[in-house]
């Protein structure tokens, strides 16, 4: 397998007992590749995330991460390979400050035994002012640093979207999996979304798949799109191949009428 | 100033914390010489100690790692027997035979307190990570009913071990403990965890409360954090049982039902789940009320119902943590600490500076999509 895929699945498949949700799955990304993943309701898009980030176990077929199998591996064994992931209904610390929300995010890269953490020993603070900054960073980034001492739950919708994406970004990944980072948006702020998303990747420079109902936010921003319909995949190209693909109209984008607007 | 390299600041703080309460027990004693009556409330003043320790570890795994447990009294319970074990059995045979009221004897006697103080920390630590192992896996009504049951098996257990006085009772436990340590662990667990809330390992007990599947995705190993946040609490309810075996001279398994879990948790969520000043408040408040309340009788008038007439404390406590329970459902301070509460001292950075931080995403880093 060649070393500049980050991820790779292959023949992924799982039941739910006489249910196969997914089936023969296969999917690559290379590094700074911004994938989207769509697909009507139940296609299985979400399974799919799941099972990447160890949160199911596929029934069959195996994936890596950056040429580890991720077959025995628990979720937070999976974020330590460089993915992070954000959730379709938002899933903050809602009673958290947006700071400490973004700090839990970088998790893995502050750590200290809690001795240390109790004789505030040097490691500690270093470990604790490097998060501060780095948490700080992002936040500004993501225009949320006049509010960082707020909870999270107290940000308007919009900005738990954003904050939940820079909370990702803390982890410091390679590759980000963004589930529906568009649901519950307005036009405008989709709009906004679809920049923000693509100038992430630069400035980050990073991997992300996408899971989008919003064809115009896939469409827009995705290099390659897999379309998924009852957990296969039906057609894997360009925005342009896709949007021409009879098969992903028919599943998919409706009638042909429709598509005169995209 | 203080200095600023952490370990002379902690050091120097440290030397303070124990001068002050040094001080304060010698003016107890001699206090307590002088007038009898000031006997009473010091030992009130213990007991509060103790109780504080008790509320902060259990605050640890019910409020801020969110695990639910029942259980405390059983870690008490370990600790207390460990230690009152260890120091009856192998320590008191040694300072008896010093001269009494020497300085060697009370050093000696200090340093075999601590010692049974920490080998009750260990023991009970043991027991948080047998329990703590097996039944994290369950969440919410299901870990309470199991660290209800762990709380009862220890109290059994011990009812049955004759080595220890099983329902007799252990006899003898020399009194070493007092105001000046009880408040000097006091102090030491509030410090523990409030500098563990307040650094990765706490914010990941946040975080394992507030969404288990999140924290797991930001890399957070719960269940390591769980066991942790366990271990932690029954050790420091370990050293809250030791203080109270030597305080009272005497342990009986009667003192460790569910009853004293109850108690604690009370104090847990009267304060507020996750704060751990509304701990120290609750336990505070828990611990006087009871006690206070047994004056109440006296201010019964002459005719009332013969029911009044009989001790009506249990009812008024009762009656006052469901009215408490019902003002503030979310405990005294919430998940906050108290000085949330106080006026904000004015910010280092002026407000307008702040925002200037924030900068939307630089639209020209990138090529342009469309």
């Amino acid at each position: 397998m060649p070393d500049d895929i980050l991820l790779q699945a292959n023949g992924v498949t799982i039941r739910f007992g006489g249910l196969t949700a997914v089936s023969n799955f296969n999917l690559a990304i290379r590094p700074h590749e911004l994938v989207g993943l769509i697909g009507p309701n139940g296609a299985g898009k979400t399974t799919i995330f799941n099972m990447l980030t160890g949160v199911y176990k596929p029934t069959e077929g195996n994936i890596r991460i950056g040429g580890v199998s991720t077959h025995d591996m628990k979720p937070y064994q999976i974020t330590r390979l460089g993915v992070a992931r954000t959730f379709q209904n938002i899933r903050l610390f809602k009673d958290l400050t947006v700071l400490d929300n973004v700090k839990i995010g970088g998790h893995i890269h502050y750590k200290y035994s809690g001795t240390s953490a109790v004789l505030h020993t040097n490691r500690f603070h270093e470990a604790e002012d490097r998060a501060e900054v780095e948490a700080m960073d992002l936040l500004k980034i993501f225009g949320l640093a006049s509010r960082a001492q707020f909870d999270a739950k107290n940000l308007p919708y919009g900005d738990q979207r954003r904050l939940e994406i820079a909370r990702a970004l803390a982890a410091k990944p390679k590759l980000l999996l963004l589930d529906e980072p568009a649901a519950g948006l307005n036009d405008s702020e989709t709009l906004e979304l679809m920049k923000d998303i693509h100038d992430i990747r630069d400035r980050f420079d990073i991997a992300i798949l996408v899971i989008e109902h919003n064809m115009e936010l896939v469409m827009g921003i995705c290099e390659r799109i897999v379309v998924l319909n009852f957990g296969k995949t039906i057609c894997e190209g360009t925005p342009d191949e896709i949007r021409c693909n009879d098969a992903v109209i028919e599943a998919y984008l409706g009638e042909p009428a429709d598509l005169a607007a995209l | 100033m203080l200095p600023r390299k952490w370990w002379l600041r902690d050091l120097l703080l440290l030397v303070l914390y124990v001068a002050v309460l040094y001080g304060l027990w010698v003016a107890l004693e001699y206090a307590g010489a002088y007038w009898s009556w000031v006997r009473y409330p010091s030992r009130i003043l213990v007991l509060i100690g103790i109780n504080i320790t008790l509320a902060v570890s259990l605050n640890i795994i019910n409020g801020h790692a969110g695990q639910f447990s029942l259980g405390h009294a059983g870690f008490m319970a370990v600790g207390s027997y460990s230690s009152a074990y260890l120091t009856t059995k192998y320590f008191l045979p040694f300072v008896q035979k010093l001269p009494e009221g020497s300085v060697e004897a009370v050093i000696w006697q200090s340093v075999f307190l601590l010692v049974g103080v920490i080998a009750g920390a260990i023991t009970a630590a043991i027991c948080g990570y047998i329990v703590g192992l097996p039944s994290l896996r369950l969440r919410g009504d299901y870990l309470a009913i199991v660290t209800l049951g762990f709380g009862e098996i220890i109290r059994v257990l011990i009812l049955n071990i004759e080595e220890i006085g099983a329902a007799r009772g252990l006899t003898g436990v020399p009194a070493w403990a007092n105001f000046f340590w009880v408040f000097f662990f006091a102090g030491l667990t509030i410090l523990i965890s409030h500098r563990l809330v307040m650094s990765s390992v706490g914010r990941a007990f946040l975080a394992v409360r507030e969404d288990e599947i999140a924290a797991e995705a930001m890399g957070v190993d719960t269940t390591k954090y769980k066991v942790k946040a366990f271990v932690i609490g029954s050790a420091l309810a370990g050293v809250a049982g030791a203080l109270y075996g030597s305080f009272l001279m005497y342990l009986n398994p009667g003192m460790f039902t569910f009853v004293k879990s109850f108690e604690v948790v009370a104090m847990v969520v009267l304060g507020g789940l996750g704060s751990i000043t509304g701990s120290v408040l609750a336990a505070i408040v828990l611990t006087i009320l009871p006690e206070g309340l047994r004056y109440v009788k006296d201010f019964i008038p002459e005719g009332a119902p013969e029911m009044l007439k009989r001790d009506p404390r249990m009812v008024i406590y009762s009656i006052m943590l469901i009215v408490l329970m019902r003002v503030r459902p979310q405990g005294l301070f919430g998940r906050r600490e108290i000085w949330e509460f106080l006026p904000k001292r004015k910010d280092t950075i002026p407000k307008e500076k702040r925002d200037e931080g924030d900068d939307k995403l630089d639209r020209d880093a990138g090529p342009s999509i469309r």
